[in-house]
């Protein structure tokens, strides 16, 4: 049997484009669940979330049990999770768009606006950009450098850099990844980076962190 | 490196199938929309556009299946617009697998529905278009595919629209649209540098030069063009090339 990967619905994603291209990226099966008892029985975990950071929260948080559901799987039982631009985001301590939202607090840091340190730097930061990873980060066993679609307003600024694993730039450098153990957070869209992306949702699902 | 210029085929839908509109009349039919769809996914396009240009006389399911087919094959950004009026309208399109809903003529008759579905499924998703055509010393908004003016300053209108949470603004010239004369430069300039969202010049292409000339001189963020590609005039690779030949940020 094939083993249970676990897409959260919690009306805050663009669920099927996520769906199709995990299926494109090989998975055999993907449950689309917004039920905690599913994601308790997944071996492996993705959040997507588009829209902002205190819609998505509040989406994840009206599902009675889903947040624990989802720390005890990934934080204490450490299975694969990738979670997507605002699933990404949501593994900050807080986020900053339309007032103070507490996030899942997996990796310590906050969620902030991009600055428009220059007329020419157009929000949101929509289009294709630079993924380049850390080198000596350990998620740059799944992250592979290149070019992927990005589009958001809000950036992850991780405390430590350590949990940094790829940037971009748009006037400045952004977090284009975080990573640790066995969670990684990509802001851009891998569902909607044709090659680059299918690729790495193909390496996610081999994934054995 | 930045943000790549975005090239954005556009490919104008009406019953479920491809036209292209030469000045928004004399349809020629250009196939099926999801295969065309998956061609430009596979020529590394940025991103794709769907517009329905029937949307406001017919029923609307065929382009939600469209949307769908396509959703299933093409791995790469697709903006679906016309006839989208409110917020269950671009829910319907955004579930069915479009990433970015364009608002046209609603966007002029009741502005607030640009809030509306930005409120409820974030900026990310809005594409506000500006029609315009050239009026006196400024551009005036137009709808009903160019043939309705509206007495609406084009500047005045793109600042609102951004303001309301618009993510993105599809400029178009109606003068230009199907001449292959290139954008108007000055419209897309004037808005681009009034507005923090990014600009997509559309309306005129007809050669490589004009897409670099929309983001040199029109300060565009991205390129729409539809019968350059269509007709196999140039390729994806061809246009990014350019651009990349004229010093500007493009994939590839």
């Amino acid at each position: 049997m094939a083993e249970a990967l676990a897409l959260i619905d919690y009306g805050a994603g663009n669920l099927h484009s996520v769906n199709n291209a995990l299926l494109a990226a090989g998975a055999e099966r993907v449950a689309v669940t917004s039920d905690p008892d599913l994601v308790r029985g997944a071996q492996r975990i993705v959040l997507p979330g588009v829209g902002s950071f205190k819609a998505c929260a509040e989406g994840l948080r009206a599902i009675d049990g889903m947040e624990e559901a989802l720390t005890d799987r990934v934080v204490r039982d450490g299975i694969p999770f990738l979670g997507i631009c605002v699933g990404m985001q949501l593994m900050a301590t807080r986020g900053l768009e339309h007032g103070t939202t507490p996030g899942l607090d997996w990796i310590a840091g906050d969620v902030v606006a991009i600055e428009r340190t220059d007329p020419a730097i157009k929000v949101p930061h929509m289009g294709w950009n630079d993924v380049s990873p850390m080198r000596h980060h350990d998620g740059a066993e799944l992250l592979e450098g290149g070019e992927a679609y990005f589009l958001h307003s809000y950036h992850f600024e991780p405390e430590s850099g350590r949990d940094i694993a790829a940037m971009t730039d748009h006037g400045g450098g952004l977090v284009a990844a975080v990573a640790r153990d066995n969670m990684l957070g990509v802001q851009f869209h891998p569902e909607k980076s044709q090659a680059f992306g299918l690729s790495l949702l193909a390496r996610f699902l081999e994934w054995m962190p | 490196m930045t943000v790549r210029v975005r090239v954005i085929p556009c490919l104008d839908v009406a019953e479920g199938r491809v036209v292209k509109g030469v000045n928004f009349v004399d349809l020629k039919d250009a196939g099926d929309p999801v295969e065309q769809a998956q061609a430009y996914d596979r020529a590394g396009a940025d991103e794709l556009c769907f517009l329905d240009i029937s949307a406001s006389h017919e029923g609307r399911g065929t382009l939600l299946d469209i949307v769908q087919r396509t959703a299933k094959v093409c791995f790469m950004p697709l903006t679906v617009g016309g006839g989208v009026r409110s917020v269950e309208d671009a829910r319907a399109l955004l579930l069915a697998g479009a990433d970015k809903v364009a608002v046209n003529s609603a966007a002029v008759s009741r502005p607030e529905v640009v809030k509306d579905i930005a409120e409820r499924m974030g900026s990310q998703c809005v594409v506000a278009s500006v029609d315009a055509r050239r009026s006196g010393e400024g551009w005036e908004i137009f709808t009903h595919g160019g043939r309705r003016a509206t007495g609406i300053d084009a500047i005045e209108h793109a600042r609102k629209l951004a303001a309301l949470g618009a993510g993105e603004l599809l400029v178009t010239s109606m003068d230009g649209d199907g001449t292959q004369q290139g954008y108007d430069l000055q419209l897309t300039r004037a808005i681009a540098d009034n507005v923090g969202v990014p600009v997509v010049a559309s309306g005129g292409v007809g050669n490589l030069q004009h897409l670099v000339d929309g983001v040199k001189q029109g300060h565009a963020s991205a390129v729409l063009a539809a019968s350059i590609f269509h007709f196999g005039t140039y390729s994806i690779a061809e246009a990014h090339e350019a651009l990349r030949a004229a010093g500007i940020s493009a994939r590839g």
